[in-house]
């Protein structure tokens, strides 16, 4: 067999495999148990790396490495796999992001311990991020979907903090309806469109023969499925309060790649199946975007726990992934996909320093932290550079996905009122002095200053041998694709324009892609 | 032309020192102090061959031997895009083209974006300044931020700066400009919050950097609609600067006028935030808690004049935006003016000697962006030119004071006073900056304040001419006073025991792996030694000097022909032609003001301690003061109001009513379904708990009960919910 028709298949199985040996190995041999979790997720990013080589960028419109095999026929479900630029950028951060969380957990196992059920989790975790980024067939993309759900509920339940059940429960319980919502849109989806879930089937028959009404309210229930999990204002309430509870790890994979699910959804199945309700919705998500994006970051100007600051700082970035997906243009699907990776690296980032600063104070309560820069200075300084890089510093990973969001909401595709984007884009950008606000906030309480008296004396321990591993490269990514950023929007951009060329074709809207993309724009005078 | 092309050497080389001195400075032998040295030396050596080169290519222009190296954006020149231009192409004099090196930054809607360099007279001069007073400020550090805790992070973070300033200035398109813009305001919170441990500092390092992100949303906006402006222009969107430039003087396909207002009032807001304009002016003088060079070189010379360096950058945007040419009165006139004024006063009622300087600086930054509302562009960038010389000679002085004569305080009244006997290099210095500053012929400040004047008499801006006449009378006056209190009169530090060391630089004292030997820390008030007097005299020699340039009286004009902008894409500028009257009128000012000040100083004339008596004058002073209540308004209030009670709202209504919104429909949705309710308590949440209680315990831990009956009511409704939707699909369809 071909490489190129395996090689998807294992980036998603991998981890399923390594997990059914975790389940094999006695629970005593921790050892053995970590190494199996580092081979088998390194083994995946092995294989994301093979894909990420012999991915053909100049077809990054086209969908590659493709599998379409028979699956559940009765229903016509298929097993059709396949990357486009959209998807590869979201599938090698979860692999990438996973392997640092098994190298960040070597010594770091949060209570009850229990190594090898939690290692078990975080493989079956990864298939269902790894594939839901390349299911094609909607049935599949909501198996994976589903997947997710389980691992990410017993690791809060099981390893969160004092308030574990009910953060579990709640997590459970909204993504849960949000994915039966989803469901429904799908089924009615297939019942009402050509018999089929296939994805890119269905983005080709792109809603015709539904009356607008009907497609209109089949794309509310996606919108409520991929809205509960991104999460937007005001379906919000279950991150803070997962994120709080949630293991150190956990909440690195939640943010970093669980939230991604949902934009993502937004952009493979809402807007290409049904383009012409997504213009009908586009003003309201944009609202609803730019609430969150305010919203967000009043919350959490009123946050006293460092970890619960970070998490609804999540509903701010995720706003403006939002309002750049809500202009369904290709700037701003493009920085939507910026966004989505800049974030999960930054606010997996802040995730990670929160959870080695509640290691070294047993608090996170930023009353009591103070004057990290002199106990632990690499770990200020970390913590500095990564609230830089949140708030949005040019020259750092996270302004690429805002900065384009904005400029896409000044000149939104054409059929949708300028008036009311362009408004969006103030209310964005003044939110962006809010996040500088609150980020500055919670460095200088917890960086700047002296010591608290109760922590004078205490032993802290820096940045250790494990905590650089898993951070380092997180760190030079940031940098990397803030002073390159086409690193990035130079694999999506073809495949984000193929798709919003078929989206305006539909809602009978100009391009928002320059043909040529020649280099000089000369201009055109007589 | 080596220097011209590779100008992107140029910040590249601090860039990468900063990276040196971040991994090895601890290790290198004077902490990476020589690293940092020897990188801005190198820069400054390229920026010099850059601005001999500049100016080869000048004189070449106009012997008529230029070769049009029409490179990809001659495409945009007005001579092609006008017909009959040549005509007129003799009044403008010969057309330099800036110098263009760029490679594709990021592709995005098919439209590849670039990132490069433009060179041309105005960054040429800019590079310069930059490079020249960051080196000076180097090798002023070595002595007086010796054995400070952080030295070779200071010093990293001034590589960081200096990359990040000359990023801004040589950047050939506004997002570029953008992305350097805020790397040098987080250099500048790095280094106002140099010493991070007392609150003040770290208070004052978030206020600057807040204020100015205030302006920057203006920032944001504004490019973003550079980018549309250019879309009208040419077709297709860019950030390309010459690009703007030519589609906003409308030498291209015509740009709605709108749009152009509100680009140039967007990026006013930022101007506004980063060069200290009324009214968010109130985060500068705050900044003074960085250690003094970074003042020196941050907040007088450098960052605080990006934003005019902006405004000057893409004058045709304001220019017609505006409306320039043809009113009397302008946004950025007024705020220019206004600020003028009110930095000047303040200015008056500061003890600290460097807040004299920051309001000082402040109104000087006022003048500028004055100058370009009315017009006067050359003068705008002429005066940024020798403003950076004597203001930043200035701070640099008043530093040397503090560091060697007043015992690490900037408090004029209290640690200073006589100094002049003791530190006579450091006066003498000061007396020339002041002088310069004050406008005194034929100092630097004297020909660049000539020339805002002048351009404000000649076009209808009147009113503008006034306000540019009293602030010279108020910078003569309170620079006098300035002077009174730190120089002559009585010394009164006193001994180390009873000086009230700044706050900010208590702290500054040697560690114990200092190796070069102290020298004199514990004295009484001596001269400083050569590492900070160096950097004074050269800075002296540009303030005397550097008016030279563009000395009209004497028909040089070697400044205006420099930077004179790409007349193929910019707008036309005006012409002044020497006033003797006007400039005597305001050296006479000048004087007059700073009579006055002696008389009343020295001699004692005039209405002594008038607050004490005069309940007008007391309100009037307590309301300069207080700065004019606006850091009341902007801390106490706004930041209080969003801070405390608005976010505490928000969160309240996050956590009791969008949080429990579902409990209370569950509430009135249970009186229903009763029956469902009981099933559904039994099957469905009872057994998501034993489902985890079978999992924990195998984890060996203990499942305590679900806490409150919420989740309960939150599973019903999520089913009834979905029911509910099912159902109306069903009925739609």
């Amino acid at each position: 067999m071909e490489w190129s028709e395996w090689a998807l298949s294992l980036a998603v199985f991998i981890p399923a495999l390594g997990a059914v040996v975790t389940m094999l190995i006695p629970r005593a041999q921790e050892e053995a148990v970590k190494w199996v979790a580092l081979v088998t997720t390194l083994a995946t990013l092995g294989v994301v790396v093979g894909i990420l080589v012999d991915f053909d960028y100049d077809k990054s419109g086209q969908l590659q490495f493709q599998v379409n095999n028979d699956w559940i026929n009765v229903i016509n479900s298929r097993y059709h796999i396949g990357v486009d630029g959209i998807s590869l950028p979201l599938l090698a951060l979860s692999a990438f992001i996973t392997v640092l969380c098994v190298i960040y957990s070597w010594n770091h196992w949060p209570e009850p311990h229990n190594p090898k059920a939690f290692i078990v989790l975080m493989l079956v975790l990864e298939v269902g991020m790894n594939g839901t980024f390349v299911a094609q067939d909607l049935i599949l993309f909501f198996v994976f979907f589903e997947i997710v759900l389980l691992p990410m509920f017993f690791m809060i339940g099981v390893w969160g903090g004092p308030n574990r059940e009910y953060a579990s429960i709640k997590f459970f319980l909204f993504t849960l309806f949000g994915s039966a919502m989803m469901l429904l849109g799908f089924l009615a989806i297939y019942f009402k469109g050509p018999n089929t879930f296939d994805i890119v089937a269905l983005s080709d028959w792109a809603g015709q023969d539904l009356t607008h009404s009907t497609a209109v309210l089949i794309f509310g229930a996606m919108f409520l499925g991929f809205a509960i999990k991104v999460p937007m204002f005001p379906f919000h309430t279950w991150l803070p309060d997962a994120h709080t509870e949630a293991p150190t790890v956990g909440s690195v994979l939640l943010a970093a790649i669980l939230l991604k699910l949902g934009t993502y959804g937004f952009v493979r199945i809402a807007l290409p199946i049904l383009p012409e309700a997504a213009e009908d919705w586009a003003p309201f998500i944009g609202l609803l975007a730019v609430i969150g994006i305010i919203y967000g970051a009043l919350g959490c100007l009123a946050q006293t726990d460092m970890k619960r600051l970070i998490a609804f700082s999540s509903v701010a970035h995720m706003g403006f992934v939002m309002l750049g997906i809500a202009t369904m243009t290709s700037f701003g699907i493009n920085a939507a996909i910026f966004g989505m990776v800049a974030h999960g690296l930054i606010t997996g980032m802040l995730f990670f320093v929160a959870g080695s600063v509640q290691h070294n104070f047993h608090t996170r309560e930023m009353s009591r932290l103070g004057g990290l820069l002199t106990q632990a200075p690499k770990m200020g300084w970390i913590l500095g550079f990564c609230a830089m890089a949140s708030l949005g510093l040019p020259g750092l990973a996270g302004f690429w996905g805002e900065f384009p969001a904005l400029l896409s909401a000044f000149e939104p595709l054409s059929t949708l009122s300028e008036e009311t984007f362009r408004t969006y884009m103030v209310i964005a950008a003044i939110g962006t002095v809010l996040a500088a606000g609150y980020l500055l906030w919670m460095l200088s309480k917890v960086a700047f200053g002296t010591p608290k008296a109760e922590f004078a004396d205490a032993e802290i321990h820096d940045v250790n041998a494990f905590e650089w591993t898993a951070w380092l490269p997180i760190l030079l990514l940031i940098v990397a694709l803030g002073i390159f950023p086409n690193l990035l929007f130079g694999v999506t951009d073809d495949a984000v324009c193929v798709m919003t060329d078929k989206i305006s074709e539909q809602v009978g809207a100009d391009s928002t892609c320059d043909e040529g993309g020649d280099t000089v724009p000369v201009a055109e005078h007589e | 032309m080596f220097f011209l092309d590779n100008a992107w050497l140029v910040p590249l080389i601090p860039a990468l020192s900063f990276v040196v001195i971040l991994l090895f400075g601890k290790r290198m032998p004077f902490k990476g102090s020589e690293m940092g040295i020897a990188a801005v030396g190198a820069s400054f050596v390229l920026a010099c061959g850059a601005a001999v080169q500049w100016i080869q290519r000048v004189g070449d222009a106009e012997e008529g031997g230029t070769e049009h190296a029409f490179g990809a954006f001659g495409a945009f020149g007005r001579s092609i895009g006008r017909i009959g231009e040549e005509a007129t192409e003799g009044e403008h004099g010969p057309i330099v083209e800036s110098v263009h090196n760029s490679f594709t930054w990021f592709q995005n809607g098919g439209i590849d974006l670039h990132v490069g360099i433009q060179i041309d007279g105005l960054s040429v001069m800019m590079m310069f300044v930059v490079t020249l007073i960051s080196l000076l400020v180097h090798v002023y550090s070595v002595d007086y931020m010796k054995g400070d805790r952080r030295f070779t992070y200071f010093y990293a973070a001034l590589s960081l700066f200096t990359a990040s300033m000359l990023l801004l200035v040589v950047a050939d398109n506004t997002l570029m400009l953008l992305v350097g813009w805020e790397l040098v305001g987080v250099c500048s919170f790095m280094l106002i919050g140099h010493w991070w441990e007392e609150k003040p500092n770290s208070d004052a390092a978030i206020k600057a950097f807040l204020t100015t992100r205030t302006g920057d949303v203006g920032l944001l906006c504004g490019v973003i609609m550079t980018y549309f402006v250019v879309q009208q222009g040419t077709g297709t969107g860019s950030f390309n600067i010459e690009a703007l430039n030519a589609s906003a003087a409308g030498y291209l396909n015509p740009v709605s006028g709108t749009l152009l207002f509100w680009c140039a009032a967007a990026l006013l807001l930022a101007i506004i935030g980063k060069s200290g304009q009324f009214p968010l002016h109130t985060w500068l003088p705050d900044a003074m808690a960085g250690p003094t060079p970074v003042s020196a070189l941050i907040h007088a010379a450098t960052m605080v004049v990006a934003g005019v360096y902006l405004g000057a950058r893409v004058y045709p945007v304001f220019y017609e935006g505006l409306n320039i040419g043809e009113a009397n009165i302008n946004l950025m006139a007024a705020v220019g003016g206004i600020t003028v004024l009110i930095g000047a006063a303040l200015a008056f009622v500061q003890d600290d000697i460097k807040k004299v300087l920051a309001y000082s600086t402040i109104s000087q930054l006022g003048y500028m962006v004055m100058a370009l509302g009315v017009g006067a562009w050359t003068a705008a960038i002429f005066h940024l030119f020798t403003h950076a010389f004597f203001k930043a000679l200035l701070f640099l002085a008043a530093g040397s004071v503090s560091h060697s004569g007043a015992h690490h305080s900037f408090d004029m009244k209290k640690d200073m006073g006589g100094l002049r006997k003791y530190m006579p290099q450091t006066y003498v210095t000061f007396i020339i900056g002041t002088a310069a500053l004050m406008g005194i012929f034929p100092l630097a400040g004297f020909w660049s304040k000539d020339e805002i004047l002048l351009g404000a008499s000649e076009g209808d801006y009147t009113l503008f001419l006034v306000v540019g006449a009293v602030g010279a009378l108020m910078t003569a006056a309170y620079m006098t006073r300035c002077i009174y209190l730190t120089f002559f009169g009585e010394y009164r530090g006193g001994d180390h025991a009873h000086a009230t060391p700044h706050v900010d630089e208590a702290e500054h004292q040697p560690d114990e792996d200092d190796r070069l030997p102290d020298h004199g820390h514990h004295g009484g008030p001596h001269e400083s030694n050569r590492w900070i007097l160096a950097p004074l005299w050269v800075l002296a020699a540009f303030s005397v000097f550097a008016g030279f340039f563009n000395a009209t009286w004497f028909d040089i004009e070697k400044f205006t022909e420099w930077t004179a902008p790409n007349a193929e894409v910019f707008v036309e500028l005006q012409h002044h032609e020497f006033d003797v009257l006007l400039a005597l009128i305001s050296t006479a000012i000048a004087l007059f003001g700073a009579a006055l000040a002696y008389a009343y100083y020295w001699r004692g004339l005039g209405p002594q301690r008038l607050s004490e008596r005069n309940g007008l004058a007391r309100t009037g002073k307590q309301f300069l003061v207080n700065k004019y209540y606006l850091d009341v308004l902007y801390t106490d209030v706004i930041v209080a109001f969003v801070k405390g009670p608005l976010a505490r709202a928000t969160y309240w209504v996050n956590q009791n009513v969008i949080d429990n919104v579902l409990n209370y429909a569950g509430k009135g949705a249970m009186v229903f379904g009763r029956f469902t309710y009981d099933v559904l308590d039994q099957k469905v949440v009872d057994g998501a708990v034993n489902g985890i209680g079978t999992i924990t315990d195998s984890a060996g831990s203990e499942v305590r009960k679900i806490q409150t009956g919420r989740l309960q009511f939150y599973a019903f409704m999520l089913v009834l919910a979905v029911g509910v939707f099912a159902l109306a699909l069903w009925i739609a369809a």
